[in-house]
């Protein structure tokens, strides 16, 4: 049995421009163990992990390995150390034109090839197997990673960081895009490094049952501040949440319950140019809000894309109020009066770099214009401080770079531009990844209200929860295809899975 | 304790070299100002300073139309051979088939646009990187422009290569937009028309949002391929209106005249980059750029530094901007 290792952060404080991201904060993990770190969005919880991972350098407190006090300012510190931190987007940090076996062994060949000049390509194949065969990762180390999914990628860079002796290994979200059996396969992986590999595992994800489901001991941050810290069976969900957002919470949403009309909307035998979509065929009513679920890789955010004209459309048609529609770009697809919401929100659904305002107003930027298209910009402020108030987005002023605003409030910021700009149907592809209970609810909140006004939502998610929750009715994609649908009256989490799986 | 002092140590040299990456360049200005008026009095002269203005208003046109490729993410390498292009057209006009001003202007502007046209064909729609794209049309038309003149120059009463005598001649109200003050006027109100469509008007906006995230702008519903179109219109346009003022200025055609301008310009668009905290491509920046550029040249020559030699002090120049602009972008 290897040596048990302590690692310890006490009073870490960091300062960002305006915010006082973490104040204080204790936190403790050991090996063997997997440690729950838990918070709502803007808690801290990225900020702490990214300065153990030696991501920021202008933070004040002390962390100490196994009672001695270390120091850690740069990311080669804390490998040194054996801590490793796997973020969110993975994309980021993979080269996708490299192989599987590049990947895993990056770290090694840029760091331990001093006054080595040449590549011994059988060692690094043949190392990069034996890290896999470790965890029982089952991979071709000659796969370029770019030809990887989601979940694969993920599993290359856990690999990754054991090829380099870990000590500690964080994981951010790793769960957000994984279906259920990747899902499994990533617990099973973690109990396997806890257990046999000692390594002291911290695990920051938002779905609880999966928190109850794996992890032992849990730090809870709200605000910056630790609120709990100690063994996860003191705890509820109800609880956990209650301690996340300090107030009380009802664990499901409420649906609002809205007249429904005639039908707005319909998709005819839609088909997507590289076959992304498959001879699709729904209709929304207005007032209604039609879920659409599948598992992760079913062609949800491809049919969401198609309906938006970002991906080209071989056949079929789309009709809006009875006229078919011409939706050859999104910019023609807004200018018809539909609107999305994509998932990817900092890549897709927001401009980071630009003040909240300018993202509010973008998509409607022909409202805001006098004269020969001179922009008002006083008129644009004066709207998005009505929107900020209305979505409670929480920002210093409508002038904030979006960059500055947590992901909940970035997320509302991705909606909120599409209420300015007065679409007829709503499209939301996963609205609620990496959003805590509290923006989760007010994002229904204000899907609900759209309802009301008699637009007609698509809200697609894989999680069937929420779908269960907020639609009115509900199709079930599996490749590529709707293979089922629902009253949502009639509905089960089990009926859902059954087609989502591909069962008839 | 000690961690402390040392980030506000940090935090001080960090806010020092924000000041100096907003505000270097004028600084840069004043110094360079006060150093040639100190040494040289022939440098302080009001008539000096007007030269300085009329040397610079080629380059800054032209710099103001890599400004515009700058703010959709793109690069226009092509302008100087656009220049080049344009002032083979206008003064073949003139000197081979005697048109008057107007006409002639606005016919070498259109035509030079095809140059944008094949711009945005390769880069919008098939996809060649725009630094790229923008280099094989800068091949393309400089060899375009020399096949037109016949490998030769155009200057009035000259016969053309094939021995026809010539009989236009050059308008004198088209030289005079060569002169100053006309052609210093011109480049400050080009410079205040480009400034106010970037910053005031809606397709300003769009053009930067489409420079800043081009998914997400098209999934805000920009058309983005029309506004990375419009830019190189808009740079050919500039870079067009930039070798109108050449041919006015010299009064000729020579081979490759636009050429020298690209360097200049490049750097003249970069170093505005970061004139006063914009961290955007931006009109008024580029000015205080090509200023900056030609006090240089200006005051370098006057203290009898060989011409030969000027380019290694603009190359540095460039770099330091550069430096500028991306050191910032790092963290």
């Amino acid at each position: 049995m290897e040596p048990k290792h302590k690692l310890e952060m006490k009073g870490i404080s960091i300062e960002f421009p305006g915010v006082k991201a973490l104040d204080l904060v204790d936190f403790t993990v050991q090996s063997g163990e997997i440690h729950a770190l838990v918070g709502a969005n803007g808690a801290g919880k990225s900020t702490l992990m990214k300065i153990l991972g030696g991501a920021y350098d202008h933070y004040e407190g002390e962390i100490y390995f196994d009672g001695e006090k270390v120091n850690i300012r740069h990311p080669y510190e804390a490998k040194d150390l054996g801590i490793d931190v796997v973020f969110q987007e993975v994309d980021t940090a993979l080269i996708p034109y490299l192989t599987v076996a590049e990947n895993i062994m990056l770290d090694k060949m840029a760091t331990k090839m001093k006054g080595k000049h040449l590549i011994r390509w059988g060692n690094i194949h043949r190392t990069a197997r034996e890290v896999m065969k470790q965890v029982g990762i089952q991979l071709d180390t000659h796969m370029l990673v770019q030809d990887l999914s989601l979940a694969e990628k993920q599993m290359v860079l856990i690999a990754r960081a054991l090829a380099t002796n870990t000590n500690f290994l964080v994981l951010d979200e790793p769960t957000a895009p994984l279906s259920q059996t990747e899902t499994e396969e990533l617990f099973r992986l973690m109990r396997d490094l806890a257990k046999n590999q000692n390594v002291g595992v911290v695990f920051i994800s938002h779905r609880l049952p999966e928190i109850f489901e794996i992890c032992e001991t849990i730090t809870i941050l709200r605000d910056g501040r630790v609120v709990f810290d100690g063994v996860i069976e003191q705890l509820t969900q109800q609880k956990l949440v209650e301690l996340m957002l300090g107030r009380r919470f009802e664990e499901t949403y409420p649906k609002a319950h809205v007249p429904i009309g005639d039908v707005i909307y319909q998709v005819k035998n839609l088909s997507e140019e590289y076959d992304r979509v498959r001879d699709v065929s729904f209709q929304v009513r207005a007032g209604e809000i039609v879920g659409i679920t599948g598992l992760v890789g079913a062609g949800k955010t491809e049919l969401c894309k198609t309906l938006f004209g970002a991906f080209p459309i071989k056949s079929g048609e789309v009709l809006l109020h009875g006229k078919p529609l011409k939706i050859s770009s999104p910019h023609k697809a807004v200018k018809q009066g539909v609107a999305l919401v994509p998932e990817e929100r900092r890549k897709e659904g927001i401009l980071v770099d630009e003040p909240v305002f300018v993202n509010l107003t973008l998509p409607s930027l022909d409202k805001f214009t006098n004269g020969p298209d001179f922009v008002n910009t006083k008129a644009e402020r004066e709207v998005a401080k009505k929107v900020i108030n209305e979505l409670g987005i929480v920002t210093p002023s409508e002038n904030q770079k979006v960059a500055y605003l947590s992901g909940g409030n970035q997320q509302k910021v991705a909606v909120g531009k599409w209420l300015i700009a007065d679409a007829e149907v709503y499209i939301f592809d996963e609205p609620t990844k990496g959003v805590d209970v509290g923006a989760k609810r007010d994002i229904f909140e204000l899907i609900g209200e759209l309802a009301r006004r008699g637009k007609g939502v698509i809200y697609a998610s894989s999680e069937i929860p929420e779908i269960l929750d907020i639609s009115d009715r509900i199709y079930v994609m599996y490749d590529y295809t709707i293979v089922k649908e629902f009253e949502t009256s009639e509905a089960t989490e089990e009926k859902i899975l059954f087609y989502s799986a591909g069962g008839q | 304790m000690t961690v402390t002092s040392e980030t506000t140590n940090k935090k001080q040299l960090s806010g020092i070299v924000d000041f100096l990456s907003k505000w270097g360049t004028i600084i840069t200005i004043f110094v360079l100002l006060a150093f040639f008026a100190i040494t040289m009095p022939s440098f302080r002269t009001a008539s000096n300073m007007v030269t300085i203005m009329r040397s610079i208003s080629i380059v800054t046109v032209i710099a103001t139309g890599i400004t515009v490729s700058l703010t959709v993410d793109g690069f226009d390498l092509s302008v100087g051979s656009v220049a080049t292009f344009t002032v083979a057209l206008v003064m073949s006009f003139f000197v081979w088939y005697g048109w008057g001003a107007i006409p002639a202007i606005i016919v070498a502007l259109l035509i030079s646009l095809i140059v944008a046209v094949v711009n945005a064909f390769l880069i919008v729609k098939l996809h060649i990187f725009d630094l790229l794209a923008t280099l094989a049309t800068m091949f393309i038309f400089e060899g375009v422009a020399m096949t037109y003149t016949g490998g030769g120059s155009i200057s009035q009463g000259m016969p053309r290569l094939d021995g026809t005598p010539t009989t236009g001649t050059i308008p004198p109200e088209f030289r005079l937009i060569g002169q100053s003050p006309y052609i210093i006027l011109i480049m400050l109100v080009i410079v205040m028309l480009v400034h106010v469509f970037l910053t005031y008007t809606k397709h300003g906006r769009y053009l930067y949002i489409v420079g800043g995230n081009r998914e997400a702008a098209r999934l805000s519903g920009i058309p983005v391929n029309r506004y990375r179109t419009l830019a190189y219109f808009l740079s050919t346009l500039l870079a067009g209106m930039g070798g109108i003022m050449l041919a006015a200025r010299i009064g000729s055609a020579q081979i490759n005249s636009g050429a020298g301008y690209l360097m200049p310009a490049v750097a003249a668009a970069f170093i505005g980059f970061s004139v006063a905290g914009v961290k955007k491509p931006n009109a008024i920046g580029t000015l205080v750029g090509a200023i900056l550029v030609g006090l240089l040249e200006n005051g370098l020559i006057m203290m009898s530094v060989p011409y030969y030699s000027l380019n290694i002090i603009k190359g540095l120049v460039l770099a330091i901007a550069l430096a500028i602009t991306y050191y910032k972008k790092h963290d």
